[in-house]
């Protein structure tokens, strides 16, 4: 307030001073202006249409009783949900599906943990900020890309793995798994990698003069040190891995994941898939209440 | 805790070989743009631009490079105005509810993009608003706003409000304080959050997918349509290096411009 006293300019009153005076003594106006904007278009465009989403997911359809019309009935029922707990198909591909995910992190830890602790501890530090940089980059180098290259390396007919290396998992599950485990690598370095960073080697030095070996003192300090942060890593690579179908399509020869039957009967059944899509969202806040006990959370 | 030599060399080795599969996907598409053989089987064979030509030629992915670069500009300017502000109104304001928006900021990219996708699809269809490049471009701005949030957010943390402080008391107003203090010094934290959404936006193709109208191409959604298509395999390269280039080299430009916070949480 000690401007509006002692500055001689605040008395010229030109509008913009006005506006700002005005502003500056009310922090909620201030406030409302700045949210206001980002705020409705949240949540309108966003949370509005995850709500009618939900909604949509408890309407169902219902043949009439020619069996040849479907009739969309809009009284909420959780129809579509006891189809989905009941149907052998829905499960089955559910569980392959977290299956697929759990692979795809543990894949990526076991990587990761070695790359990581390369980078934290025994690289240079300008190999380290290097090695980041270089970590970080090919995770925007084009999703559908690196899927497409994938791809053309794991075709049996011709492909690198197989005229190289004499085997290829070829395209199916495995191949699906390989490859998601390829594109989300990064997102598990590079929080163990921080983490591992943060630890500091006083503590490692420490397990060595009370007479550890190298494998114990992993084991024993680094990992319980640095769980959070692969806690923080494995929330990346579980959930970008339950939501993606585009992989299975394009490597998973005819493997189907959650998000491939959401998409089949996304212009079939819109209220059906609704509902099955429920799943990875639901699956991801149990693991993130998990996580959040871990103090993960604040890792990412 | 002691490394040794050898365990030293082998980990150096490992990280070398994973730096190694990394990369070469991505270059192995790159090199394959400029085979002369039509498949995409190893070994590739001589090398010509004849591929290139075409692609400059073709109707196709041209079309869908401009649209592409449309939506991303689009959706990263509504993102960086959107961003910006509730960047400001979050670091800079304590009040209640303060979690849930920024936990509703994050939920775009949180959530499974095929979730996203199919919730802004029946919202629009709900609301009769067709299909078309607004829809894409409404929905490309949502899960970009949190890009541009966390950076600014990240530099509006580090900025000492004593600055700021020190302008009011010389006199200024809020709007001359913005403009010669704070936005000088958010500059390249603006910059770097619009390059990144750009980036993300380009290189989108799960919301799109449900978003985007009927014949409206982007870059990505032309090259998945186009790879099952052995005759279009050598454009599909071709596109493919491009998109790998325009993706990678705004996120090397952020990356330079915002000391290193490009990380994991920015996408």
């Amino acid at each position: 307030m000690a401007t509006t006293t002692i500055d001689p300019m605040n008395n010229r009153g030109g509008l913009r001073r006005r506006i700002s005076r005005v502003l500056y003594q009310r922090p909620r106006l201030r406030l409302a202006l700045l949210l206001g904007g980002p705020l409705t278009w949240l949540l309108v465009a966003y949370v509005g249409s995850l709500v009618a989403l939900l909604v949509t997911s408890l309407y169902h359809f219902q043949s009439d009783p020619t069996g040849l019309v479907q009739r969309l009935v809009t009284t909420p029922s959780t129809t579509n949900y006891q189809r989905v707990i009941d149907t052998q198909v829905y499960r089955t591909v559910a569980f392959r599906t977290i299956g697929a995910a759990l692979a795809v992190t543990v894949i990526d830890l076991l990587i990761a943990l070695p790359v990581a602790f390369y980078m934290a501890k025994i690289a240079r530090p300008w190999v380290r900020r290097a090695l980041v940089v270089a970590v970080t980059m090919p995770l925007w180098a084009g999703y559908l890309v690196k899927g497409y290259a994938w791809r053309a390396m794991l075709d049996p007919a011709g492909g690198v793995l197989h005229e190289v290396f004499g085997r290829s998992p070829g395209f199916g599950l495995s191949g699906t798994i390989v490859t998601l485990a390829y594109l989300w690598l990064p997102y598990m370095v590079i929080p163990v990698y921080s983490g591992l960073e943060r630890l500091p080697n006083s503590l490692l030095e420490a397990s060595t003069d009370l007479g550890a070996k190298a494998g114990r003192t992993f084991v024993k300090v680094v990992l319980p040190q640095i769980r959070p942060s692969i806690v923080a890593g494995s929330i990346f690579t579980f959930a970008l891995t339950l939501g993606d179908f585009y992989m299975a399509q394009i490597v998973g020869g005819t493997t189907q994941f959650l998000g491939n039957i959401v998409y089949r009967e996304f212009s079939a059944n819109l209220p059906f898939a609704a509902a099955y899509a429920t799943v990875p969202v639901v699956i991801m806040i149990v693991y993130l209440a998990a996580a959040r006990s871990s103090g993960a959370l604040e890792e990412l | 805790m002691y490394v040794s030599r050898p365990a030293r060399y082998a980990l150096a080795a490992f990280t070398a070989l994973v730096l190694l599969v990394l990369y070469f996907p991505i270059l192995y598409i790159a090199r394959l743009s400029i085979n002369t053989a039509r498949s995409y089987a190893w070994p590739p064979r001589g090398f010509s631009l004849e591929w290139w030509r075409a692609a400059y030629h073709a109707s196709g992915p041209r079309d869908a490079l401009f649209r592409s670069i449309e939506t991303a500009l689009l959706a990263s300017a509504i993102a960086l105005i959107l961003g910006t502000l509730a960047s400001f109104a979050l670091t800079r304001h304590r009040f209640f509810g303060r979690n849930a928006v920024s936990f509703v900021a994050v939920l775009p990219i949180a959530l499974p993009g095929i979730v996203t996708g199919i919730a802004l699809n029946s919202g629009y269809h709900r609301a009769g608003i067709n299909l078309s490049l607004f829809t894409l471009v409404v929905a490309h701005a949502t899960f970009c706003i949190v890009i541009v949030y966390n950076n600014v957010a990240a530099r509006l943390r580090r900025l000492s409000p004593s600055l700021e402080e020190a302008s009011a008391d010389l006199g200024a107003d809020l709007f001359q304080t913005f403009g010669y203090i704070t936005f000088p010094l958010m500059r390249s934290a603006l910059l770097a959050g619009a390059l990144l959404a750009f980036a993300l936006s380009f290189d989108e193709i799960v919301v799109t997918t449900f978003t985007a109208g009927a014949g409206f191409e982007t870059l990505p959604l032309w090259i998945f349509n186009n790879m099952f298509r052995p005759n279009n395999l050598p454009l599909v390269n071709v596109v493919a290096t491009v998109v790998v280039v325009l993706s990678i080299v705004p996120v090397y430009l952020a990356q330079r411009l915002s000391d290193g916070a490009v990380g994991v949480s920015g996408r």
